[in-house]
């Protein structure tokens, strides 16, 4: 099963080290990683996807919390977050006729152009990962030249958070 | 007050009140070692390599309960405590090892004596600092002993820049230890124990299956307290040799892979399992798949990773033991049922610890006569291999930290070392280290440790010229194929610890042992006893890895 696990940690170096090799010797392999900076100073939000045994992963969140510089480790499921994923994505638009249509399709897609010459159109989209995976397949037939996804990062809906204050006592 | 790096490391070393330091100083922590020239209230403790530095503060730690501090200098020095240090984190020992570093403007340019010490130790440490600042150096030393000593003890290591350890700044010692990341639960879920009462009450061949835990959360008065209470059997783990007194009754002593028939076969018929500060380890469990089949579990520990790990456990308690276990002795009661204390009984009596004791110099026959020549105030320290399994077996452990030896790791080379901090931590009580001659000889430059420090312990060698346990699998499982495990070119161990300026005494027969250990034991000073034991003993019984522990192979009936 596809896992999205939220951790908040200490802005320290090393951290990011301590977590993947956790992943790594159990064998996991990190689908995708986004790490970025929370509303409080000092502390750092992860947004992990592994696929794997539920078991084994029950065992890698809780060797997660056992590291110190780790203040909470979160499961979070699809059915109460929300979820989003950014990509930028260079399309070969060297012919006028392609240009056009892949503007089209950026239209339908709700996602922006944000840099264009005579040769490329770079595109800037926000979405579920399904979203994400579908524009890009549509633009390949057009000939992609080069993709950046920031891999994806989810919050739980509503009042329910990970706040950092209440480290849980499981 | 203005001080260096190097002197606020000195002043958080006696706040946390080190008695003792075991080392090896080097470039990039000389600055370190200045001050400590002239700091008097800790003695540093030179030894002759860094693993032996390691492995004495791990020795001194079990023995004492306090943390162990040792410290190397970058590069070499740093990597020579690795061993030590994946000892002490498999066995949950608290460890705080220094190890100085290049200047922090040549980290990541592999100056002389680099190495990431930190990123090599991450996985084998409860945590590690490379102090970058000089003001975060009060803070980092007091956290890295916290983490060490409270929740489930590790190792700590600190690696500090040589530039750091000359900076100056205002010392000041933080009031206290602020750790968001970081609080371990102390006292178990009341559901929960109440949980695991009513499955004691319901139990009709309950056993109790004690480790590490209950040592490290000193819950010795506590544990008997609940095995007198309940009449509950016990079984201990090797980490757990000593946790309740083996002299009585209720004691099985040790289970797994070398423990007592009656213990495992025991613990294969029991149906409630209370496993105490344990982690179900394969030399535990034998095949997982069918280890207790009958057995409901109950765990406590202090480490909720430790929990639903190995095996499925049916009621969790994570807490600090020596807390559950006084709760827990407030609800329960003797259990009335004898039939089950009637079929332990029967396991003992058929199928006791026994060996051939012919005219030969039997290392059994060894540990029997120390255990009868020995006081309280004992400690016994071991290496690893079979040495350490007969001393596990055949010497009755009374009291708590009084068996010392590692079982996570299985460091050969360990004993020796852990001896000297032992005795270092415990100048009251008599150190006797057992070791094999290849044990021995992976750590044996710390008799000029010994002998220089007249650190007064007996080191016993149950010399069979072979790596011995490894023999016995080649005889075992490879068709007698003794492949690199005869120990050819073995020195003169007397004349070796001579040439140091120690002493030491051969014994070819069993009636020489019992004079030899005598005197050893009456001097004052560090003896070798060099014990010529048949060289192809086996260890039994013996659980095949991969078997299941009830099905053994020494074992005869009565």
């Amino acid at each position: 099963m596809r896992h999205t696990i939220a951790v908040l940690v200490k802005d320290l170096p090393g951290v990011l080290a301590r977590v993947a090799s956790l992943f790594t010797r159990r064998g996991f392999n990190i689908e995708s990683l986004a790490v970025g900076h929370t509303e409080e100073t000092g502390i750092s939000r992860m947004t992990i996807i592994v696929e794997g045994d539920e078991r084994v992963l029950e065992q890698i969140t809780k060797q997660l919390n056992k590291l110190i510089d780790i203040i909470r480790v979160k499961d979070i499921f699809p059915q109460n977050s929300v979820e989003r994923e950014l990509a930028l994505i260079k399309v070969n638009t060297a012919s006028l006729l392609i240009r056009s249509e892949v503007m089209q399709t950026v239209d339908i897609f709700r996602a922006k152009v944000i840099d264009v010459n005579s040769q490329i159109i770079t595109i800037e989209t926000t979405g579920t990962e399904d979203k994400v995976n579908a524009l890009i397949e549509l633009l390949r037939p057009f000939g992609l030249e080069e993709i950046v996804r920031t891999g994806k990062i989810a919050l739980s809906r509503g009042s329910k958070d990970i706040s950092t204050s209440k480290k849980q006592d499981e | 007050m203005r001080l260096t790096g190097a002197q606020i490391v000195v002043e958080c070393l006696k706040k946390e009140d080190v008695k003792v330091i075991f080392g090896i100083p080097g470039g990039a922590i000389m600055p370190l070692y200045d001050v400590l020239y002239s700091e008097t209230s800790i003695k540093h403790i030179l030894t002759r390599h860094e693993q032996g530095a390691a492995h004495a503060a791990d020795g001194y730690a079990r023995a004492t309960g306090k943390v162990g501090v040792c410290m190397a200098t970058s590069g070499p020095g740093a990597t020579n405590l690795v061993t030590g240090l994946a000892n002490a984190h498999l066995d949950s020992i608290p460890l705080v090892a220094f190890t100085g570093q290049v200047p922090t403007s040549l980290i990541g340019t592999d100056a002389f004596q680099e190495v990431d010490i930190s990123g090599i130790t991450l996985p084998i440490t409860k945590n590690s600092y490379v102090a970058r600042d000089v003001k975060d150096l009060a803070r980092i030393v007091q956290e890295a002993f916290y983490i060490a000593r409270t929740g489930r003890p590790g190792p700590v290591l600190i690696d500090f820049p040589k530039d750091i350890q000359l900076a100056q700044t205002e010392f000041k010692y933080p009031k206290k230890v602020y750790l968001n990341g970081y609080k371990p639960t102390f006292s178990g879920n009341v559901k929960q124990i109440k949980a695991a009462v009513q499955e004691i009450k319901n139990a009709k061949r309950p056993i109790i299956y004690a480790g590490g835990g209950v040592i490290s959360s000193n819950a010795f008065p506590e544990l008997k307290d609940f095995v007198l209470k309940t009449n509950i059997p016990i079984t201990t783990t090797l980490m757990g040799l000593g946790c309740f007194p083996e002299t009585h009754p209720l004691s099985l002593g040790m289970l797994g892979m070398h423990g007592t028939a009656y213990a495992n076969y025991a613990v294969s018929a029991a149906d409630l399992i209370i496993g105490l500060g344990v982690r179900f380890d394969d030399r535990i469990t034998g095949k997982l798949d069918e280890f207790a089949l009958k057995a409901k579990i109950i765990h406590i520990d202090i480490d909720p990773a430790e929990v639903g790990k190995n095996i499925l456990v049916d009621i969790p308690i994570v807490g600090d033991i020596k807390n559950i276990l006084k709760k827990l002795n407030e609800y329960v009661h003797k259990k009335k049922e004898t039939e089950w204390l009637k079929i332990v009984e029967d396991f003992k009596r058929k199928y006791p610890l026994k060996y051939n004791n012919n005219e030969e110099l039997k290392p059994q026959y060894i540990m029997e006569t120390i255990n009868k020549i020995s006081k309280d105030n004992t400690i016994i320290v071991t290496s690893v291999g079979q040495h350490q399994m007969w001393a596990a077996q055949y010497y009755q452990y009374t009291e708590p930290r009084s068996f010392i030896s590692s079982g996570g790791l299985g460091t050969m080379g360990y004993g020796f070392p852990a001896a000297l901090g032992a005795k270092m931590g415990c100048p009251e009580k008599k150190v006797i280290c057992i070791s094999g001659d290849g044990s021995f000889q992976m750590n044996q430059q710390e008799i000029a440790t010994a002998v220089k420090n007249n650190i007064a312990i007996t080191m016993i060698i149950m010399n069979n010229g072979y790596l011995g346990m490894v023999r016995q699998w080649q005889e075992l499982f490879f068709n007698k194929r003794y492949a690199e495990t005869t120990l050819n070119g073995n020195p003169d161990f007397i004349k070796l610890v001579e040439a140091y300026g120690g002493t030491g005494i051969r014994v070819n027969k069993k009636q020489e042992l019992y004079p030899a250990l005598e005197k050893a034991l009456s001097l004052d000073k560090f003896v070798l006893i060099d014990c010529l034991i048949p060289k192809e003993e086996n260890v039994f019984p013996m659980v095949n890895p991969g078997s299941p522990i009830s099905k053994m192979i020494g074992v005869d009936k009565l």
